[in-house]
């Protein structure tokens, strides 16, 4: 542990000698992605750039129990894509079936413009970095990293040179002649990352690959993980089912829910626009207010008229709810309050206090307060409101919400 | 979506139908086929013969009403049912104890102890039985001993029921034991820990949350040792007397001497639905596929087994319970774990002391065996060594051992393999009948391959020896290889896949390397299976093809001469070395898993 932090996660001239051995390896078709400026902020989005991958109708069944359901998504040159989901969501099969381990039921799925669905696994240019690693037990650090290299011919001097440039730049120079159990979670980690990064495939995916280390840790791991990815220019594809992670990592998000997409989009997309209330409810704290639309721009629920937001174009009628960020609520007073409840908790978390404020119906809303304001007590009374067009309104019919 | 740039690959179905994929349950095939071919099919023959009349080859249950009108038969039947249940329950009530201390203790320690527990279990039930006729004949140790402390019957310690059983029990307690241990080991400890912070003593906390899961190792355990016994011929042949005679005996008698093949394979028919009786009742109570598959029936709460089990176990807790506290208020310093351990250390001098006696026995220099020999010499290795008939029996045994564990570890391999990756139901059907040779007592597969090989003319050939052997080293191959593949690590094979490597490529640098102690570990036990193995190689070896026990046991039964301690003492050196070869690999291998972990169940 402690010589993981001794090494620092950035080491820049390191890196750019990497960067450039990295580049100058890459064969000329896919030189434009490639070299996609690196400096550039890759929180970015992705504008106008080639598809590395295309997910065709891929769809996946065991006998009759459908786990995926037909799937369209096109992954980006370059970009860091989160594959978020709750578990049995179908995200790991997804990926399983990208680097094709898993066979699809149906579908195709498109690499650089070729049709790769019938390729095995050892055929696709593809670095998987597995949930809990599976580095080779019996292989030393180096030789795990230098495995990919020798199975794809590299002469034995370059392997040794790329094998110790890539430990070096996971910062591992110093384990090289270990074995995998002597190593700790992180270390395990880093070996994982490099031996996928050493052989500079054009395509990575990540399979929960931060969930067995601690909170710390992980936070490390994302660092490094966002720095290889600014270095490399390589496309990731990352499997989680932490929103923290995802909304912190990716470019964009693939929000999956029961084998399909619930909503596809940046992070900011997904967690200011959510799509439906499942995508609401799961990324974030979010508060859902359920009602059905009246006339004249207003929701009815059982707590009260609430305003909509401008553009909501809903049939009255229809049931909808109500998406309001935590952070988003104020304290007020009575006169132009949107809600009224008690207070039934109130868990102070440094920067901030959460308040869990129970409504007349039933209905639990989390208030955010930055730290500073006045204290509530519990069991007071409290009122809420809202700028109007902060909030969100989605069709909660149950076909769509999926919740 | 629509903000990327569409690569405009053109539509096309996907109109190449996808490769449909083999389950692997296919490698099993080799190793059923072989079952099939000398298991199931000599046995259905033997079967046939026991109900086919000799002359006309009409259907007659003749040898069967025989057996039931009187005469010796019945006689027979009963004793062997009656000594067979008891060592059963003694080597349970035995060996529980001392499986459940080894499960106690940390994960290092219960390697070393529980190697004195394996030596015993690896040495065949020949040399023990052998060295009990020794310790307790009219001039053994055990009579002088008594005769010297003043107790009378020391001169008629051998030829009763009871040494019957007590040597029975003393064979049998190894395998007990070593099924037991494992399923101990899988009980988490913590739930011990958990039953005493909600109030448990220690004597409840044992029975209600130690014991219950633990009965499906005792269950196994009895099962296994009941099916053993059943068909055991060599302890009560050496050690019993005439009233003492078992059903194993009788069909050797029948066979080997009188030629009576419809008696002897309706009685061998009798030995075999016995066993397949005790194995249905066993699985109506048990469940046969959860012990080993792990997922059987759906358990239904309010079975009356299981409400019947749970109160039996209710009320041995609160018994002991209130014997615990009772015990602790009045006997104090003398904690239970110390006679516990004082049990443990007794049960593992008993079990070594006639192995470990053969030592002295063979350097004796008196023509008749005695322990302790009145003089020293080498003579006996002398003529074991010169003796042609001596030393073609040892290389036979070396060459039908190496053969068997070769082909064994092939066929149970492929088949294990098989078992452990596929995805298929007919995975438990394939699983059970792996491991059927050790439900079929052993004398059972030996007449039945000696029927078989008399019409091939593989009869008293290495051949069919060589076959024989891996009929019976098969379920244990079976489990040890099972136990390899299902606790490898399949990630990796499909990181080695993804970082380029082809099958072939991956199999030779990540499977195989780590799967190579279980190989070997395999192969050993392939190997001593075999090499110990008495009951095939009487019949099947027609008397001509010696192995080497087959060479004591002729010894033995025609003049006890010190030259056949000294042959013992040469197998047990070749067991010892390939058992320290298993523990060595094992220890290399895991760290941390217990030596007993993979091995048979």
């Amino acid at each position: 542990m402690d010589a993981i932090r001794a090494a620092p996660p950035l080491r820049s001239r390191r890196s750019d000698v990497f960067r450039m051995l990295w580049r100058s390896s890459r064969n000329a078709q896919d030189t434009a992605s490639r070299l996609a400026p690196s400096d550039q902020t890759s929180a970015s989005a992705p504008a106008a750039s080639t598809v590395k991958l295309h997910v065709r109708g891929i769809s996946k069944a065991y006998g009759e129990a459908t786990v995926l359901g037909p799937i369209e998504l096109k992954v980006v040159a370059g970009e860091l894509l989160a594959v978020l989901g709750p578990s049995g969501s179908g995200k790991t099969t997804l990926l399983q079936i990208i680097c094709g381990l898993v066979e699809p039921s149906g579908g195709q799925l498109i690499i650089d413009g070729r049709d790769e669905t019938d390729n095995s696994a050892d055929k696709r240019d593809i670095g998987v970095v597995f949930q809990n690693y599976a580095l080779f037990p019996h292989l030393t650090v180096r030789e795990n990293v230098a495995f990919p290299l020798q199975m794809r011919r590299v002469p034995a001097a370059e392997i040794k040179s790329r094998a110790d440039a890539t430990l070096a730049m996971v910062g591992l120079s110093d384990f090289a002649n270990r074995f995998p159990r002597e190593l700790s979670g992180g270390q395990q980690q880093r070996v994982a990352l490099a031996r996928c990064f050493v052989y500079r495939p054009s395509l990575i995916l990540m399979d929960e690959s931060l969930s067995a280390l601690d909170k710390k840790l992980r936070e490390d791991m994302r660092i490094e993980i966002k720095r290889l990815h600014r270095e490399t220019g390589a496309t990731i594809i990352f499997v989680t089912h932490d929103q923290e992670e995802a909304l912190a990592l990716a470019d964009r998000i693939c929000l999956m829910n029961e084998g399909r997409i619930e909503q596809l989009g940046t992070p900011q997309d997904i967690y200011e626009r959510p799509a439906n209330t499942f995508v609401a409810d799961f990324i974030g704290a979010s508060n859902l207010i359920h009602g059905s639309i009246a006339a004249n721009g207003r929701l009815e629920t059982r707590d009260g008229i609430l305003p909509l937001p401008d553009g909501c174009d809903m049939q009255p009628g229809r049931p909808a709810a109500l998406v309001v960020r935590p952070e988003k609520l104020v304290l007020c007073g009575g006169d132009d309050a949107l809600l009224s409840g008690r207070v039934q908790e109130s868990i102070y978390a440094g920067s901030e206090t959460r308040l869990l404020v129970r409504l007349a119906s039933g209905t639990a809303i989390t208030v955010r307060r930055t730290a500073g304001l006045p204290p509530v007590e519990i069991d007071e009374n409290v009122f809420i409101r809202w700028e109007r067009n902060q909030a969100r309104v989605l069709d909660s019919s149950p076909s769509i919400s999926g919740a | 979506m629509a903000d990327i740039a569409s690569l405009g690959v053109v539509e096309h179905p996907r109109t190449k139908a996808r490769k449909r994929k083999l389950d692997p349950l296919w490698l099993a095939l080799p190793g059923l086929g072989f079952l099939g071919l000398f298991l199931v099919w000599p046995t259905a023959q033997m079967l046939s013969v026991s109900v086919m009349d000799k002359v006309t080859g009409a259907l007659t249950f003749a040898p069967f009403l025989r057996i039931w009108n009187g005469g010796p038969y019945l006689t027979v039947l009963s004793t062997t049912f009656q000594v067979a249940l008891w060592t059963t329950v003694l080597c349970l009530v035995l060996g529980y104890p001392l499986a459940y201390w080894l499960s106690q203790k940390p994960a290092h320690q219960q390697r070393i102890a529980a190697l004195f527990v394996l030596l015993p279990f690896w040495t065949s039930a020949l040399i023990k039985n052998f060295s009990w006729l020794v310790l307790l004949g009219r001039n053994g140790i055990v009579a002088k001993t008594m005769a010297a402390i003043g107790l009378k019957g020391g001169d008629q310690l051998l030829f009763g029921r009871t040494t019957v059983i007590f040597a029975m029990v003393h064979t049998l307690l190894p395998l007990a034991v070593i099924t037991m241990l494992p399923v101990m080991n899988q009980i988490d400890r913590r739930l011990t820990m958990a039953a005493s912070t909600l109030g448990a003593n220690g004597a409840r906390a044992f029975w209600q949350v130690f014991f219950q899961p633990s009965i499906r190792g005792v269950a196994s355990a009895g099962l296994l040792v009941l099916v053993a016994s059943l068909g055991f011929f060599i302890t009560p042949a050496l050690v019993g007397g005439a009233r003492e005679t078992m059903i194993g005996q009788l069909i050797i008698l029948q066979i080997n001497e009188l030629q009576n093949w419809q008696l002897g394979s309706a009685l061998a028919a009798i030995l075999l639905i016995s066993t397949i009786a005790i194995c249905f009742i066993y699985d109506r109570i048990f469940d046969l596929s959860a012990v080993t598959t792990g997922q059987g029936r759906p358990t239904k709460t309010n079975g009356p087994i299981r409400r019947a089990g749970l109160a039996m176990v209710n009320a041995a807790g609160l018994i002991c319970g209130m014997i615990e506290e009772i015990w602790k208020r009045n006997i104090r310093g003398l904690r239970g774990g110390v006679l516990l351990s004082i049990y443990a250390w007794v049960m593992i001098a008993l079990l070594l002391a006639p192995i470990i006696a053969f030592v002295p026995m063979a350097f004796t220099g008196s023509t008749f065996l005695s322990f302790p020999p009145p003089s020293w010499s080498g003579r006996w290795f002398e003529q074991f060594f010169a003796s042609p008939l001596w030393l073609g029996a040892m290389t036979r045994s070396f060459g039908i051992g190496f053969a068997t564990a070769a082909i064994t570890l092939l066929i149970a391999s492929m088949a294990a393999y098989g078992v452990a990756r596929t995805r298929s139901r007919l995975g438990g059907i394939a699983f059970l009948l792996c491991l059927s040779p050790m439900m079929v007592p052993s004398i059972v597969i030996a007449i039945a391959l000696f029927y078989l090989f008399a019409r091939m003319g593989l009869v008293a050939s290495n051949v069919g020896i060589t076959i024989g052997h891996t009929v019976i080293a098969m379920p244990v191959v079976f489990m040890v290889m099972l136990a390899t593949f299902k606790g490898y690590d399949w990630k990796l094979d499909a990181a080695a896949s993804t970082l380029g490597a082809g099958r072939l490529r991956t199999f030779w640098r990540i499977t195989l390397p780590l799967v190579a102690g279980g190989l070997a570990v395999g192969f050993v036990t392939g190997f001593l299976q075999s090499f110990e193995e008495l009951t095939v190689a009487l019949f099947v070896g027609g008397g001509i093809k010696t192995t080497l026990p087959k060479q004591m046991w002729d010894g033995i039964l025609l003049q006890v001469s010190p030259v056949i301690a000294a042959a013992s003492v040469v197998v047990l050196l070749v067991v010892i070395v390939m058992f320290a070869i298993i523990e060595i690999v094992q220890a290399r291998r895991s760290p941390a898993s217990g030596p007993a972990a993979t091995r048979d169940s």
